[in-house]
């Protein structure tokens, strides 16, 4: 590696990349994502160097093996793409590999076994881009992903990488560059939805001699992994947005918060910090101009408050990571007290090739007020869950039977949560609702990060809220009354309702308390605290009722509501269950129905997963 | 920071302030009574009891009006105060309900209760209640004095303070502003005479030369030798005997100087 002394040297070496890429347009595509790796990604790169090198095809050479970053469909891997045909293999075992290479690679036949089968139609898809989950997507943040290796700089380069950095540098001021972002309308992905460029534009103006640039890569929404994948898979968009920000609001040190529990994010993004300092991307003199800029990695512990900016802040000073209030904000007084631009990983994803290609394609894309895309991670009772990327003002019900496929086993459609822990949840009457910052807090959740939650109607929506509310409870820093006591004062109101002992009036506190805790709490994460209450008390007040008056949970869900019993006209005294029990509860002869003694019945559910003749009631 | 002087009204009247200063600092001035639990003078305000809320307006809002703690609000020309609307009433009444479920034998708190006309907490007392209140004015304390010894553990509602592992704390020197400033005497210490005990830390005293009695502990002497610039010998007097010397000293040059004048 030498250093890139010039934008022209730059230009010329993209040039030279590409075309060798599109001279070796054969690749062989695994996709090594935490998910995939987990499945044994690694194994199978391993059989394909093998291979290769063993049957030596022409233009499929060791080195058109490519290890790529995460794709989203990772319920589906290991993931192998075979180019340029765009084959599509899912769930690739080791073993599958030798058939790949003497088949598909050596005389392109298709492996139809490996090949995704559509929950729907059942019809075995062959090509990478007729798969639903990836046909509706629009992919702006995640472009890179599952395209090119993400250790790699020359990847990155070959894909007119730091070219937007370049553009920036020789044709373009501070003013004109936050000019563009504010024209691009791209508001902050971490969940404030705040304009990022009237956020740079404030902390611009701030006169300092020392401006800092902060990526927020401390996701930490449970089953949430957009930022992971990104900072895994095209760890070097990110540095060059961080690049972008930092030229234009005068930053000279940048740091990139990451939580440790993301082991490959740090590998890969210190890798590519490395590599841009060898090619002279980092540092002084950056392509030869004045403008000289330094990324240092700060890794986190896992608290979930460490996300908010504020606490974020103190804890890269190396203090307690606790919340601040704002009444003079970061962008004025922030890290070190100084101005700084905090934006997470997606927002700036998504800035080098809205530098690219301009303000006026990106709002082209999405809606009005909410320009571009949102990254989601698809979870929860859908067929196809994973990682996805929609332009804004895609409906819910796109995302969910599209994307999504629909509900798993057919089941009926209850509520998606979304936003993240302290989100809401919204109900089917929603489900044509546009996905966007303004409509999802109109209608009582959030965007958050996007996280994305799908529940059927096995799903108790007072059990939803008293298990988020148990999160939050137990992330929350404690040090505002509000959040520390209030929470916890709502989630055990919440357990009073599931064991049946609630009553009305009880609901009448809560719904006072939450008002309290909003207004009342130092930041985001205590204002939006309630949300998990007062978004199911919104669309799911009869569930709730149900519990109170009834003493019943309709989603048979809230053990001290329910109870197990044998459906005498169905069971055929086969004994499954009885082995099944593990409290001895259930008893019987063969062939005669059996019975659960409710005074042993844990309520495990034990019985009725191994009962094939849906006999066991759950009531 | 600008001394511009400033006009706001609070609850109707016009009052004057600096620029920036913090609301609740210039509503004690005007004698108004607005609780704050977690405030102190020695320390930065912190925002956390959240008892010192008050609404703000701006004439320019129009109708708009927000909440915030008086403790940390930097006050602007124009700011319009209720320190006791209906909506900060009815804030404050269930945060200290809250505290009285976390706290339900502390004098503190239920003397606060008391005057907001709560008896008893609606809500689920907690399983172990102590008289913490977790305002946090020991650690910012000891944070200010620079030892760092104690901080605040665990999150959420577990949250409490302590020494780093919970062990006697190594750069803890004995020096009581935690205990001594702590408004619901919570943090315990034992002093003998001859030692003191503090979070499970034993230190020695220095002693009164003449005395005998104790002074200060010789780590925390140590220490402000070292970095305060005061003389090695000073602490081998207590206060009283500084004031019994300073008193002979004086009565002396009283003396003398009359023995001048003759």
């Amino acid at each position: 590696m030498c250093i890139i002394a010039n934008p022209q040297e730059l230009k010329k070496r993209h040039v030279e990349l590409a075309a060798k890429q599109e001279r070796f347009p054969k690749k062989v595509i695994v996709c090594c994502g935490t998910g995939c790796l987990a499945n044994g990604a690694r194994a199978i790169v391993d059989a394909f160097h093998a291979h290769l090198a063993e049957k030596n095809i022409k233009d499929f050479t060791v080195e058109a093996v490519k290890e790529t970053g995460c794709h989203g469909f990772c319920e589906q891997g290991p993931l192998v793409v075979i180019e340029p045909q765009g084959t599509f293999y899912t769930r690739v075992k080791p073993k599958d590999v030798a058939a790949i290479v003497d088949k598909t690679i050596a005389n392109g036949e298709i492996l139809s076994p490996l090949l995704y089968k559509d929950p729907v139609t059942e019809h075995r898809i062959e090509r990478y881009h007729d798969v639903n989950f990836f046909a509706h997507q629009s992919r702006i943040a995640l472009r890179n992903l599952g395209k090119i290796a993400a250790n790699d700089i020359r990847e990155y380069i070959a894909v007119e990488g730091y070219q937007a950095l370049a553009k920036v540098l020789t044709t373009m001021t501070p003013d004109t560059v936050i000019d563009e972002i504010i024209k691009s309308g791209l508001r902050g992905r971490g969940g404030g939805g705040f304009p990022a460029g009237k956020k740079w534009r404030t902390c611009k103006s701030v006169q300092s001699d020392i401006h800092y640039v902060i990526c927020n890569g401390d996701e930490g929404d449970p089953g949430a992994f957009m930022d992971r994948s990104i900072m895994e898979g095209d760890p070097h968009s990110v540095l060059e947005g961080m690049m972008i920000c930092a030229f234009a609001i005068g930053a000279k040190q940048g740091y990139i918060y990451v939580r440790d529990e993301y082991p490959l994010a740090v590998v890969h993004l210190q890798k590519a910090i490395d590599e841009c300092e060898a090619n002279g991307l980092l540092g002084d003199n950056i392509l030869g101009t004045d403008f000289s800029f330094r990324i240092r990695i700060n890794r986190g512990a896992g608290a979930f408050v460490c996300g908010e900016s504020s606490a974020l802040m103190r804890s890269v000073a190396g203090e307690v990571g606790e919340p601040r209030a704002k009444y003079i904000r970061s962008v004025v007084k922030g890290l070190h007290d100084q101005p700084t631009v905090l934006n997470n990983v997606e927002t700036f994803a998504n800035v080098p090739i809205i530098m690219l290609k301009g303000a006026d394609w990106f709002t082209s894309i999405g809606c009005k007020n909410n320009s571009g895309t949102k990254a989601f991670s698809l979870v929860g009772k859908v067929r196809n869950t994973g990682l996805i990327e929609v332009a804004m003002g895609t409906t819910l019900r796109t995302i969910i039977y599209e994307i999504g496929g629909g509900i798993l086993e057919n089941r009926p459609f209850k509520a998606v949560q979304t936003g993240g822990p302290s989100g809401g949840c919204l109900p089917e009457s929603m489900l044509d609702l546009p996905v966007d910052f303004d409509s999802l807090t109109k209608n009582g959740s959030m965007m958050g990060s996007g996280g994305m939650i799908v529940m059927d109607d096995k799903t108790c929506m007072v059990d939803v809220a008293r298990y988020f509310l148990s999160f939050l409870v137990s992330e929350s820093c404690g040090k505002c009354v509000p959040c520390r006591e209030g929470l916890y004062q709502l989630h055990e109101l919440t357990i009073k309702i599931c064991n049946g002992e609630g009553t009305e009036e009880d609901l009448v506190r809560m719904e006072k308390l939450s008002e309290s805790i909003i207004v009342g709490s130092l930041c985001g994460l205590g204002k939006s605290g309630p949300n998990p209450f007062l978004s199911t008390i919104r669309y799911f007040r009869d569930e709730y009722l149900a519990h109170i008056r009834e003493k019943r949970c309709p989603a048979g869900v809230c053990k001290s509501l329910i109870t197990y019993t044998v459906l005498e006209d169905k069971c055929t005294g086969c004994v499954a269950c009885i082995t099944a029990c593990a409290y001895n509860a259930i008893t019987g002869e063969k062939k005669k129905p059996h019975f659960i003694h409710q005074d042993k019945c844990e309520k495990c559910g034990a019985c009725v997963a191994v009962c094939k003749f849906d006999a066991i009631e759950v009531k | 920071m600008s001394m511009k002087t400033v006009t706001i009204t609070v609850n109707g009247k016009l009052v004057r302030a600096t620029e920036g200063e913090y609301l609740l600092k210039v509503l004690r001035r005007e004698g108004i009574d607005v609780p704050a639990l977690c405030q102190h003078d020695a320390v930065e305000p912190y925002g956390g009891c959240r008892v010192c809320m008050v609404e703000i307006t701006k004439a320019e809002w129009n109708g708009w009006s927000d909440m915030v703690t008086s403790c940390l609000y930097p006050v602007a020309d124009g700011l319009i105060v209720q320190t006791h609307s209906n909506q900060v009433i009815e804030l404050r009444k269930t945060i200290i309900d809250l505290m009285l479920a976390r706290n339900p034998h502390t004098p503190l708190i239920q003397q606060l209760a008391a005057d907001y006309g709560i008896n008893s907490t609606s809500f689920q007392p907690v399983p172990e209640p102590n008289d913490c209140i977790l305002c946090g004015i020991c650690t910012r304390i000891c944070d200010t004095m620079g030892f760092h010894a104690i901080s605040t553990v665990n999150r959420g509602h577990g949250r409490e303070i302590a020494p780093p592992l919970g062990e006697a704390p190594e750069s803890c020197v004995g020096c009581l502003a935690c205990a001594l400033n702590c408004p619901t005497n919570y943090i315990k210490f034992t002093d003998s005479g001859k030692t003191r005990t503090i979070w499970k830390k034993q230190f020695e005293m220095v002693t009164d030369k003449r005395t005998g009695a104790p002074t200060i502990t010789r780590e925390f002497a140590e220490y402000l030798i070292a970095h305060r610039n005061i003389p090695a010998d000073y602490f081998d007097l207590n206060d009283e005997s500084h004031r019994k010397e300073t008193a002979t000293n004086m009565g002396a040059i009283a003396a003398w100087s009359r023995e001048d004048l003759k």
